[in-house]
């Protein structure tokens, strides 16, 4: 059991969350699924911080973010595989 | 892990059990802090609880202030308490609620006498309480008699992975002991509300739950500009890598494992329906939620945190953990119980929910936390509406 770069809740998920100081640009991240333990490779196109999110692929504008196997918001611009997945790109659909 | 049976707590009057053996002066209103402070600092043993409010509240703001002014001296963790307010029948009206418990209690006003004279005949009475329930002796409780809230705070991506699932793992181990449990923070719900409706035990508390969360989330869009003005998610959430509140909703809702919710609360109210699972309706502001849980009762806090909450409360213990390794090292006095070995799969989710249990049954039998130590005592009263 190695130490994933990333980790993802759920086999729905289109992203996964950082859980190591930072990734670097142009890395082959580590991600293991919790929902099913499975492991993935995973890009990383920028440096993203711990907590912080990568596309598990390509997303459009207008496309839901799964997290937790839910909806967490949608993309308001657009999102390639591997690439930071924040508040710059992604926003609420409530309030 | 074997789970223990017991854990070490101060019996009260009323059959319930606490955690500390705190003895308060409660000032009824914002004037009256000044006495009460006063007295605290003549009388070792005593703590003070200011706040900012109690006069000219009228309606359900008024009875919210009563409940919780009332239900903080009711919370086992205090073995007596003086209260004190500007004029004697709301200063009454709160020894009274507290009264019903048994423990000692007596009330001063200060109209028509000064804070000077108040200050004299309170301390007399406070040296009393503090030097009676210095006797007090801890004694075996059933685990039944903890009563455990929760509320996570500064959260960030790490919350919803590691440390708030790991005291979901700690509800799931302890409900069957019979333990009381608390969640609230209805804004922080917001997303994920449907799922969380449908852990109402019956469709009573399902029905409660959503009309609560949406009387809120109507005030909310009525009061917001467009994005809330950086208070949900808040900055910190964001540098933490939460992006929407359906994100943080998810995350927080991890607190309650699969646990089934049996009743809504109002905000300060005390649990009516025995053991187990409790929502109560609160503010996601995490001084104002401890005190509304503290008040409704509950003798322990479980208080999960991402980039470093610092919160304590005067009466209720706070046991914070973390799963952010940063957080966990650059504010290591901080944090009671480090799960970050998770995220590196070092650690498990059972095994941290049982390292959580052992610290929180350390805390039960009387270990400070981190913030007791610190000396946080983040006591707020939540306002519904303007006064009159």
């Amino acid at each position: 059991m190695s130490q994933p770069d990333l980790i993802i809740h759920d086999e729905k998920d289109n992203v996964g969350v950082v859980v190591i100081e930072t990734t670097k640009k142009g890395q082959d991240c580590n991600a293991w699924i919790m929902e099913n333990d499975k492991t993935v490779k995973v890009p990383s196109e920028n440096d993203v911080p711990l907590g912080h999110k990568i596309a598990l692929k390509d997303l459009k504008v207008g496309d839901t973010i799964f997290k937790y196997g839910h909806d967490i918001g949608k993309v308001v611009k657009e999102i390639k595989k591997g690439e930071h997945v924040h508040v710059h790109n992604v926003k609420t659909k409530k309030w | 892990m074997k789970i223990p049976k017991s854990f070490l707590g101060y019996k009260r009057e009323n059959g319930r059990a606490g955690t500390r053996n705190h003895v308060i002066i409660l000032p009824v209103d914002d004037i009256s802090n000044a006495c009460a402070e006063a007295v605290a600092n003549n009388i070792k043993g005593t703590i003070a609880l200011p706040h900012s409010y109690g006069r000219l509240q009228f309606g359900a703001d008024l009875e919210l202030h009563f409940r919780t002014m009332i239900g903080t001296g009711r919370n086992p963790n205090v073995a007596a308490v003086i209260v004190i307010g500007i004029e004697p029948k709301w200063t009454k009206k709160i020894v009274d609620g507290i009264a019903e418990t048994g423990k000692p209690v007596e009330g001063f006003h200060i109209e028509r006498s000064g804070d000077i004279q108040t200050i004299m005949k309170a301390s007399k009475k406070a040296q009393e309480f503090s030097m009676w329930a210095s006797e007090k002796q801890r004694e075996e409780c059933p685990m039944s008699d903890l009563w455990i809230s929760v509320k996570c705070g500064e959260s960030d991506t790490t919350s919803g992975l590691a440390s708030n699932p790991t005291v979901g793992n700690l509800m799931d181990k302890l409900e069957p002991l019979g333990v009381h449990l608390c969640f609230g923070e209805t804004s922080e719900l917001t997303g994920a509300e449907q799922v969380c409706a449908k852990r109402g035990a019956t469709p009573e508390a399902q029905e409660k739950f959503m009309k609560t969360w949406s009387e809120y989330n109507d005030f909310i869009l009525k009061e917001a500009t467009d994005d809330l003005s950086e208070s949900q998610p808040t900055a910190g959430n964001i540098a933490g890598g939460l992006t929407t509140i359906e994100e943080k909703a998810f995350g927080n809702f991890q607190k309650i494992g699969s646990r089934k919710f049996i009743d809504v609360l109002e905000p300060a109210e005390e649990p009516k329906k025995g053991k187990g699972l409790y929502f109560m309706d609160t503010s996601s502001a995490a001084a104002e939620c401890v005190t509304l849980q503290a008040a409704g009762g509950f003798n322990i806090h479980l208080f999960p945190t991402g980039q470093g909450n610092i919160i304590g409360n005067p009466i209720e213990p706070v046991v914070k953990l973390t799963a952010n390794p940063l957080t966990a090292k650059l504010m290591s006095e901080h944090v009671d119980c480090d799960v970050s070995k998770i995220l590196s799969r070092e650690m498990n989710l059972d095994q941290a929910g049982d390292k959580l249990i052992e610290t929180t049954l350390k805390v039960a039998n009387g270990r400070l936390t981190c913030a007791e130590a610190l000396g946080h005592r983040e006591f707020v009263m939540t306002k519904l509406y303007r006064s009159a």
